[in-house]
């Protein structure tokens, strides 16, 4: 395997690590039947930007997302998020689920405040927030329908009204967008740029789709595996504000896609 | 209600069936059904009714209540924690197939001639099949939403009430609803071998003084207050499972 281990140990590109809101270091994953998903990552994620881990399936990015989580303890490493050492879920981080994780006995409405329910908050006080983010995701009238009743599209949007509604830095987004269909998908993109321009997050977000990795992101960290290890970071660069189209049409976009699949596919067999 | 009607048809046939054959066989161990139906419309109106009906309905509520408050933590736990589930399972699995109602005779030296008795009969038939079903429920429950619930910062308790039961909640009350009609075989046959108690006591002495309409009347009434039980629990189960069923 001619892995490059010089730059999978370094938090290589950024500079700035003084302004990293989340900082992965030595990030090691060994499952009991020997089987190591993650071997030594280190990372940091800039506040206020978008940052996709890009691998093939195998490559431990959703674990390595579930580790910054706090849903699984890493074998060896650290995960510090706003310099406080990671040792469980915390409020400073939002999950967004593949499968969209929402509760079949419930309404719309009742999973967006989910997260305030448990902390407590008030009926009234929570589900103005969710009605906020329901609007701001664009499920409007759709508050008390229940999940079998939206499409995969809705049912995303109303996981990521979830997430934004308990006010987390951070959002983890585990292949949000992957059980979704292709048009529908590219509308979710666009949507999840323009709303990020309305709420200040950084976002971590996996997958396995270079397009989508590159359209999305400040920064895309290429994973891979046997054992899992950062490889490359790349930064597109692209213009935020631009229109989708021109983003797609872009130089920039195009080199990147090209530079990432060059890289990944030595890596497939 | 179309579909109904073969029901209502093989019913009636079978109506039809029992009066003539009764009235040709014209014995009097063997009473015609109008003359049952008649002499249940009577019975329902005697005191000695009224009282059996409110002991054995006592004895069947506490004995399902238990079976509900025991069986849905047992089968929980059994559910969510593996050890908990390797020392049990072989038990209840031992005794969700047992023939309980030998073992009913060896309550009543233990628990005497009453009701004691009759109300750990019903637990005994009722409670297995809840346990299995929750433990069903609590094993089927959705990684992601167990996760969801954990990084919203979930409490133990939180994630049992508000996850892990309404997930389970289908299957737990499927083993309710398969508890109830286990749970009035378990009061009946309680009653019966107790036989001082209840309808066990009417049985016993509708049999013993040869009231034979009588006694098909009081069988027809069990019947009915089964199928009205079952109805009710149904629909209890619809409302309360109608969105978690979607998987």
């Amino acid at each position: 395997m001619n892995t490059n281990s010089s730059i999978a140990a370094v938090p290589a590109v950024n500079d700035t690590t003084s302004d990293a809101i989340i900082k992965a270091r030595g990030i090691t994953m060994r499952y009991p039947n020997g089987v190591t998903a993650l071997e030594e990552v280190s990372l940091d994620i800039p506040r206020g930007e978008l940052v996709t881990l890009l691998g093939p399936s195998g490559c431990g990015k959703t674990t390595l997302l579930k580790i910054i989580a706090g849903l699984i303890e890493p074998t060896a490493g650290e995960i510090r998020v706003n310099d406080k050492t990671v040792h469980g879920p915390g409020p400073d981080r939002a999950f967004v689920f593949q499968d969209f994780a929402l509760m079949p006995w419930a309404t719309v409405l009742r999973n967006v405040a989910f997260g305030l329910e448990l902390r407590g908050v008030p009926r009234e006080k929570r589900e103005a927030v969710a009605r906020h983010y329901i609007n701001e995701v664009g499920l409007s009238g759709f508050e008390d329908k229940y999940p079998n009743e939206l499409s995969g599209g809705m049912r995303q949007r109303a996981g990521l009204a979830r997430a934004l509604s308990v006010d987390a830095d951070v959002l983890l987004m585990d292949e949000p967008f992957s059980a979704i269909d292709e048009q529908m998908r590219r509308k979710l993109q666009e949507d999840l740029l323009s709303l990020l321009r309305v709420e200040k997050k950084t976002v971590i977000f996996v997958t396995h789709s270079i397009e989508e990795a590159v359209y999305l992101s400040d920064e895309v960290v290429l994973l891979t595996r046997h054992p899992g290890k950062v490889v490359k970071t790349v930064r597109p660069g692209m213009d935020r504000n631009a229109s989708p189209d021109e983003i797609r049409r872009d130089r920039r976009y195009l080199d990147a896609v090209d530079d990432i699949w060059s890289q990944l596919k030595q890596y497939l067999r | 209600m179309v579909k109904q009607k073969p029901v209502v048809l093989s019913l009636l046939a079978w109506a039809v069936l029992w009066e003539l054959a009764a009235r040709y066989a014209a014995n009097d161990m063997f009473p015609a059904l109008s003359a049952v139906v008649q002499t249940a419309f009577e019975l329902v109106g005697l005191q000695s009714f009224k009282n059996a009906l409110f002991i054995t309905a006592r004895a069947f509520a506490i004995g399902m209540l238990l079976s509900v408050l025991v069986g849905i933590p047992v089968g929980a736990l059994m559910g969510r924690f593996k050890p908990v589930d390797r020392i049990l399972n072989v038990w209840v699995n031992i005794f969700i197939s047992a023939p309980l109602t030998a073992v009913v005779p060896a309550l009543m030296p233990i628990l005497g001639i009453g009701e004691a008795t009759v109300v750990a009969t019903v637990f005994l038939f009722a409670v297995w099949v809840i346990i299995i079903d929750t433990r069903e429920g609590m094993v089927g429950i959705n990684r992601s939403l167990l996760e969801m619930a954990r990084s919203l910062g979930a409490s133990r308790w939180q994630m049992f009430t508000r996850i892990m039961l309404p997930s389970a909640m289908p299957e737990v009350m499927t083993g309710i609803r398969l508890s109830v009609v286990r749970g009035i075989k378990g009061v009946i046959i309680g009653q019966i071998v107790v036989a001082v108690v209840g309808f066990g006591a009417l049985f016993e002495s509708y049999l013993h003084s040869f009231e034979m309409a009588r006694f098909w009347a009081l069988v027809m009434i069990v019947f009915l207050l089964g199928m009205v039980m079952m109805g009710l629990i149904g629909l209890a189960e619809r409302r309360l499972t109608r969105h978690a069923r979607v998987r």
